[in-house]
């Protein structure tokens, strides 16, 4: 369990910054978003890894449940809307990326930079 | 034996996304997202979240894959330049990394029942939800009763950024209107010839439908609720726009009618809010509702989960058309 437990806390951290660098290395516009979906599923990772409670289950009463310990309810609430909220905001950069490649003819970073200094 | 696995999900979890980052080929790092939602979800369950599992699953395998899709259609499917800076990157990411890693250690022991997470206010919501509440699923209880304020602000927030996109991909496009009805929708036409999709698709689309309303209705008693409902019936709607094509599916639900949806949703929300005011007693409070307070709690739930799941999938749609309805370059 122990173990288990290490292992949980350090894919979170490599996954957090196998994001991170997506996010800052690529020059790419869809990558980088792709880079920050997964910096995303990092923290969600992180918030579920804290509500688990050992030997718990998940938090609903049921008659083959009762008297059994449960997991923290709380974080898994936060992460459950921030999955959608994700999403959302997500689509709203997948759109901003695709006026760019409309205006700009191209989705990669240091294109964008020359035509802006032409 | 769910510590094997366990690692074993996380393992596999890293690994793609290293696929992810290391690829150059755009196509195939959105179909591995797709992958890596579905094993991120397998954790999450393993994890006992199940609502969280069942959200991500809908949201992450199905919907942000067709998004991310729908957006190469628009821009393109390869990234060309090579990576600039790439050594100063590394390093800087394998320093933070590092500095992570440090921190681990001053974590609490996981699943350590005594941890600083599980003596606030979690445990007052799992004594307290049989009494105030009374429904099975205390995640459901804390997202529409205790933590209203919080889940109506995140459906505003989905009812924006749905708004921001429709802003953003909606009319001035390169094509004119005209031009666009001009021209026959080869592209619209999606999988029609090809047989076996298509009849599976058809086989699946309607029980997809019936599953999300279980989930949504059901939702007080097992994992499930409006959130991951609007997720399977957007997804229900994308899988059949993609065999029968876009024109289809806004023959048999029109824009004017997704909007409506994802208005009248918010609207229930806020409206169950307001709704306790005029009954005298405070904003979002549900348990004026009814005569019996746990009664009314329950009412007042299935009303905002139903405003939650009616503006979700209005707003996944509506992005979803605006993708597809957009012309390339």
């Amino acid at each position: 369990m122990q173990l288990l437990g290490i292992y949980h806390y350090w894919v979170f951290a490599v996954l957090l910054m196998i994001g991170f660098y997506a996010v800052v290395a690529k020059v790419n516009l869809v990558k980088k978003l792709i880079g920050l979906s997964i910096f995303q599923a990092a923290v969600f990772l992180l918030y579920i890894t804290m509500s688990k409670v050992s030997g718990g289950t998940a938090p609903i009463f049921s008659e083959s449940a009762a008297g059994q310990l449960f997991s923290n309810p709380l974080p898994q609430v936060l992460i459950l809307t921030a999955i959608v909220v994700g999403i959302s905001t997500t689509a709203l950069g997948l759109g901003i990326v695709v006026r760019i490649k409309e205006r700009y003819g191209t989705i990669e970073e240091h294109e964008i930079q020359e035509i802006d200094r032409r | 034996m769910t510590v094997l696995f366990g690692i074993f999900l996380l393992t596999l979890v890293v690994i793609t996304a290293l696929g992810i980052v290391h690829t150059k080929n755009l196509f195939v790092a959105v179909m591995l997202l797709g992958i890596f939602s579905l094993l991120i979800a397998a954790n999450f369950f393993l994890l006992d979240a199940a609502d969280v599992a069942l959200t991500e699953a809908a949201v992450g395998a199905g919907i942000s894959t067709v998004l991310f899709l729908g957006a190469l259609a628009l821009t393109s499917e390869r990234e060309r330049a090579a990576t600039p800076h790439r050594w100063l990157s590394l390093a800087v990411v394998v320093s933070a990394t590092l500095v992570v890693l440090y921190a681990t250690f001053d974590k609490p022991t996981f699943g350590d029942p005594n941890a600083p997470v599980h003596q606030h206010v979690g445990p007052w919501y799992l004594e307290k939800t049989p009494e105030y509440v009374d429904i099975p699923n205390v995640v459901t209880a804390v997202l529409g009763t205790f933590r209203g304020y919080d889940t109506l602000g995140e459906v505003f927030v989905v009812f924006t950024a749905g708004i921001g996109v429709l802003f953003l991909l909606s009319g001035g496009g390169p094509a004119s209107p005209t031009e666009r009805r001009a021209r026959p929708a080869e592209s619209a036409i999606g999988l029609r010839d090809d047989l076996i999709p298509r009849v599976v698709a058809r086989l699946l689309v309607p029980f997809i439908l019936l599953f999300g309303l279980y989930v949504q209705f059901h939702g007080e008693y097992g994992p499930g609720g409006g959130f991951q409902a609007g997720a399977l019936i957007a997804a229900a709607f994308i899988l059949y726009a993609l065999v029968e094509g876009e024109g289809r599916t806004l023959e048999a639900l029109p824009r004017k009618a997704l909007m409506a949806l994802t208005v009248a949703g918010a609207l229930l929300y806020g409206g169950v809010g307001l709704a306790g005011i005029v009954l005298g007693s405070e904003f979002l409070d549900y348990s004026v509702l009814a005569s019996n307070p746990v009664k009314g709690q329950q009412i007042g739930i299935i009303l905002i989960e139903l405003g939650v799941g009616m503006t979700v999938t209005g707003v996944l749609l509506s992005i979803f058309h605006a993708f597809a309805a957009r012309e390339q370059t």
